[in-house]
C-alpha cells in the first residue's frame, strides 16, 4: 500500500492549487449561501467556467484531441479535490462536461464531435439531459417518449421529467422510443430545446428550489444526424452516460464533507455543546463514516487505476455517501437545536439558513443517479450473484 | 496511489488462505473450541512454521519483521477461518514487549514455544490505561484472553502511581475460566501474588501500552472483517439455493438487500481496517484516529452483519449446526475487545475535537 502522490502528481497538484487560489473569485463564499435568482446565479457560474476554460481548466479528463487535457485518474482525483478545497464555484455546464461530453466522445461522429464539444467546455451551450419519464424512472427501459421517422428527420412526442437544468439548456440528450415493439428499442438524440415544440416547465422541489425541469414535446423535428450511436442501440450508449454518474465525483464530496464536519464542530464550541457527551458520540461517528468513505473512495480510485475498472467497493458509493449525508444533516440539525430552523432570509441563521436547505436538500440524495433500492438490486444481482429482482 | 495488496503481499493471503483451509477447517474449530482453553497445540506450532506468530517481531529477533498491512492480510484470512485460540494475545504482548524497547521472550512467542497474553482489564472493566490501579503486581485482573496456556503474563500496574508493565510467569499465576459468549476465544480472572519483571514505567509504559492497543485493534479490525466476510457468503449461498413460494429467497429484495447491507459493511469495514494498518506503518499524523475509526465502524458493522446473518436464514440460522452463530459470537468479543464503538467514539472526540486538529482539511 502506498497513498503517496508521484512528483508528477504533486507537481500537478502544486499547480491546480496555485491556479485555484489566485482565480477563484473572492466573492462566492458568501454568495453561494446568500438569495439571488436562478438566471443571476448561473450566469455567474457560466461566467466562471468560461474563466475555467480560457485556463484551460475545463474538462480535465477529456482526451486533448477534444479540448480536454487527457488528465489520468489520479490526475482527475486531484483537480476535482483541489477543486472542492478551494471552494471555487461549480461550473455551470455540470451535465455537459461530466455526463454528455463523454458520451458524445464515446458514441458520437465525427460532426457531432465537432459540431458539439469544443461549446460544451466553453459553456457557450449549456446541456441538460432526458431520460426519465412520469412512467419511466428506476425502470429506465420502459422510456415511451416517441420518435417517428419522418425522411431524414425523427418527430417526438412525449414527456419527460427530473430534468436538471432544463430551464438554462440548449441542448439536450434525449432518451426517446423508436422500436415500439423492443423492450429495449430506444435510441439517444441530440435535440435543440429552442426548436418548436419544446415547453420546459419548473417542477419546484421539497427544498423550495427548481433546479429541475418537466419538458414536453409536441411534433418536435429532430434532423437525423443527431442520432448518437445507431438507431434502437439507445440503451447501451444512455447506460454509458450513467456509468459516468458513478465516477469520480465523488473526490469531492469527502472534502465538503470534512469541510462541513468541521463548520459543525464550530458551531458546537460555539453553542458550548463540545463537552455533552452524547454530542461527542455523534459527531466522532460522524468524522468516522467521513473517512470511512474517504478510505472507500481511495480503494476504488487505486482499483480503477490498477485495472481500469471499479471493483466491488465502486457499487457501494453511492448508498454510502447519500445516507451518511442524510445521517449527517440530522446530527447537524441536533447541533443546532432551535437554530437548525431557520431558513435563508433569517438574520438569526447559522449560515445564513444553509443548514435547514442542507438538510431538505439531503432528502433528494437517496433518490437522484439510482436510488438506494436500485443500488441494492445492483449490489444482489451483479455484485453477489443473487436473482435479479424484477 | 495503491490502495491494496503488492504481489508479496498477496502471495501471503493466499497462502494462508489455502493454510488455514486445510488445517482450520470448520470441523476443527468445533474440535478445538470444545477443548476448553480453545488451544491446539498442533495448529499453533504449524502456525508457528508458516511465521504467523512473529509477523511483526523483527529478524534479528526471531521473526518475520513485516509491516502492519501483511499483519491486517493474515489477520483477515484468520478471522475468515474462524481460528479460535491466542493469536490476538500473543500479538498484543509480543507488541507491548517490543514497544517497550524490549526483546525479552520475542523469539520464543514468534517459535510457538512461548505463549503469552496480557493483562489489563480490572474490576472497573475499563480499557483506558488510566483505569488501571492494580499495585504492582498482586491483586486481580479480569477478562484476561488465553490466560489459561499462558507462560507469560504481560500485567500493567500501578507503581508508586505510575503505570508499569511488568511480565510475570504465567504459572505464578491463578486462573479462573469467565464462561463467556466466543467459544473460540476463551477468557479469565487472574490473581497476582507478587514478582514479575519491570518492562517499562510511566511514559515508557503508557507509549508501549497504547501502541500495542492500537496494532492489536488493527489486526482485530482486519479479523472482523474476515469474519464478516464469511457470515455474508454463508449467507448469500444459502439465500440463492432457499425456495420458498417457488423462488430463491434471495430473489425477494426484502432478503436481497439484506445481502447488499452485509456486502457494504464489509467492504467498508476492510477499507477502514488497512487504511488503519497502513496509517500506522507510515506514522502519519491522523494514525491513532484512523485505528479508532476502523474500530468504530468494524464494531457495529461486524455485529450487524451478524444479525443480518441469521435473519436472512431463518430458521436454519439459529441452530447450532449452522457455522454463523461461531461467528456471531466472535463478533460480540470482537466488538467489545479494546474498546466498543462508543469508547473509540470518545477517542475520536478527544482526538479530532479536543485537539482541533479538524481544522486542516
Amino acid at each position: 500500500m502506498d497513498l503517496n502522490l508521484t512528483s508528477q502528481e504533486l507537481q500537478f497538484r502544486d499547480e491546480v492549487r496555485a491556479w485555484f487560489s489566485a482565480n477563484v473569485p473572492k466573492d462566492w463564499v458568501k454568495r453561494r449561501n446568500a438569495e439571488e435568482s436562478m438566471q443571476a446565479r448561473f450566469d455567474y457560474l457560466r461566467q466562471w467556467q468560461r474563466t475555467m476554460f480560457d485556463a484551460g481548466w475545463a474538462g480535465v479528463s477529456w482526451p486533448k484531441q477534444y479540448g480536454g487535457r487527457g488528465a489520468t485518474l489520479m490526475e482527475q482525483v486531484i483537480f476535482i479535490e483541489e477543486m472542492a478545497r478551494a471552494e471555487a464555484p461549480p461550473m455551470a455546464n455540470v451535465l455537459g462536461l461530466g455526463l454528455i461530453g463523454p458520451t458524445i466522445i464515446a458514441y458520437g461522429n465525427d460532426a457531432q464531435k465537432t459540431r458539439f464539444l469544443q461549446k460544451i467546455l466553453s459553456a457557450e451551450e449549456i446541456w441538460c439531459q432526458g431520460f426519465s419519464e412520469p412512467n419511466a424512472g428506476s425502470d429506465l427501459a420502459a422510456a415511451s417518449t416517441e420518435a417517428k421517422r419522418d425522411g431524414d428527420h425523427f418527430i417526438i412526442n412525449g414527456h419527460k421529467c427530473w430534468n436538471s437544468y432544463a430551464w438554462a439548456a440548449d441542448w439536450c440528450e434525449l432518451v426517446v422510443r423508436t422500436d415500439p415493439d423492443q423492450h429495449k428499442g430506444l435510441t439517444v438524440l441530440l435535440v435543440g430545446m429552442k426548436a418548436p415544440g419544446v415547453e420546459v416547465r419548473g417542477l419546484k422541489q421539497m427544498s423550495g428550489e427548481s433546479e429541475f425541469c418537466e419538458i414536453f414535446f409536441r411534433d418536435v423535428r429532430v434532423p437525423a444526424e443527431n442520432v448518437v450511436g445507431k438507431v434502437n442501440d439507445g440503451w447501451r450508449v444512455a447506460m454509458g452516460t450513467l456509468m459516468h454518474e458513478r465516477g469520480t465525483f465523488g473526490a469531492a464530496l469527502q472534502v465538503n464533507y470534512r469541510r462541513n464536519f468541521n463548520r459543525l464542530v464550530e458551531i458546537a464550541r460555539e453553542r458550548k455543546l463540545t463537552g455533552d457527551p452524547l454530542v461527542r458520540q455523534k459527531l466522532a461517528q460522524m468524522y468516522a463514516e467521513i473517512e470511512v468513505m474517504r478510505c472507500n473512495q481511495m480503494r476504488a480510485f487505486s482499483r480503477i487505476n490498477e485495472t481500469g475498472v471499479p471493483g466491488p467497493e465502486g457499487s457501494i458509493q453511492k448508498i454510502f455517501w447519500s445516507e451518511l449525508n442524510q445521517r449527517f444533516q440530522q446530527i447537524a440539525m441536533e447541533v443546532l437545536g432551535p437554530y437548525a430552523q431557520l431558513a435563508h432570509g433569517s438574520a438569526d441563521a447559522f449560515d445564513q439558513g444553509q443548514w435547514a436547505y442542507n438538510y431538505l436538500r439531503a432528502r433528494g440524495n437517496t433518490i437522484e443517479a439510482g436510488t438506494s433500492e436500485i443500488q441494492r438490486n445492483i449490489i444482489g444481482h451483479f455484485v453477489l450473484g443473487l436473482p435479479k429482482s424484477y | 496511489m495503491q490502495f491494496g495488496l503488492n504481489e508479496s503481499q498477496k502471495i501471503l493471503q493466499s497462502n494462508a488462505r489455502k493454510f488455514f483451509a486445510a488445517e482450520c477447517s470448520p470441523a476443527d474449530v468445533r474440535r478445538i473450541m470444545e477443548t476448553g482453553t480453545a488451544h491446539d497445540e498442533k495448529l499453533w506450532s504449524h502456525m508457528a512454521e508458516q511465521g504467523f506468530l512473529g509477523v511483526l517481531i523483527p529478524e534479528d529477533a526471531g521473526g518475520m519483521g513485516l509491516g502492519m498491512v501483511e499483519l491486517a492480510a493474515l489477520a483477515e484470512e484468520m478471522g475468515r477461518a474462524l481460528v479460535p485460540g491466542a493469536f490476538i494475545s500473543n500479538l498484543l504482548a509480543a507488541s507491548a514487549i517490543h514497544a517497550a524497547g524490549s526483546t525479552r521472550h520475542l523469539a520464543g512467542i514468534a517459535s510457538g514455544k512461548i505463549k503469552a497474553t496480557l493483562a489489563l482489564l480490572e474490576s472497573s472493566a475499563k480499557w483506558n490505561p488510566e483505569a488501571v490501579a492494580m499495585p504492582a503486581v498482586t491483586g486481580e485482573k479480569m477478562f484476561v484472553p488465553d490466560a489459561a496456556i499462558a507462560d507469560v503474563i504481560i500485567v500493567a500496574a500501578r507503581d508508586n502511581g505510575e503505570l508499569a508493565l511488568y511480565a510475570v510467569d504465567g504459572k505464578s499465576a491463578a486462573k479462573t475460566a469467565m464462561p463467556s459468549v466466543d467459544l473460540t476465544r476463551r477468557i479469565y480472572k487472574v490473581a497476582f501474588s507478587g514478582g514479575g519483571e519491570l518492562l517499562a514505567r510511566g511514559d515508557a509504559a503508557h507509549k508501549a501500552l497504547n501502541h500495542a492497543l492500537d496494532v492489536a485493534t488493527v489486526a482485530l479490525c482486519a479479523e472482523m472483517t474476515g469474519g464478516m466476510q464469511r457470515t455474508m457468503e454463508i449467507a448469500v449461498e444459502y439465500a440463492k439455493t432457499r425456495k420458498q413460494f417457488g423462488k430463491p429467497i434471495g430473489q425477494y429484495q426484502a432478503v436481497q438487500h439484506q445481502c447488499a447491507d452485509m456486502f457494504l459493511w464489509t467492504e467498508s469495514s476492510r477499507s477502514a481496517a488497512y487504511y488503519a494498518a497502513y496509517a500506522l506503518d507510515s506514522a502519519i499524523p491522523d494514525a491513532r484516529a484512523a485505528v479508532s475509526v476502523a474500530k468504530v465502524y468494524a464494531s457495529d458493522a461486524c455485529r450487524e452483519t451478524g444479525n443480518r446473518g441469521v435473519q436472512v436464514q431463518g430458521g436454519m440460522g439459529f441452530t447450532w449446526e449452522n457455522d454463523t452463530h461461531l461467528y456471531y459470537r466472535r463478533a460480540k468479543s470482537s466488538e467489545i475487545a479494546f474498546g466498543d464503538a462508543t469508547y473509540h467514539r470518545e477517542r475520536i472526540a478527544q482526538l479530532v475535537i479536543d485537539q482541533a486538529r479538524s481544522a486542516a482539511v
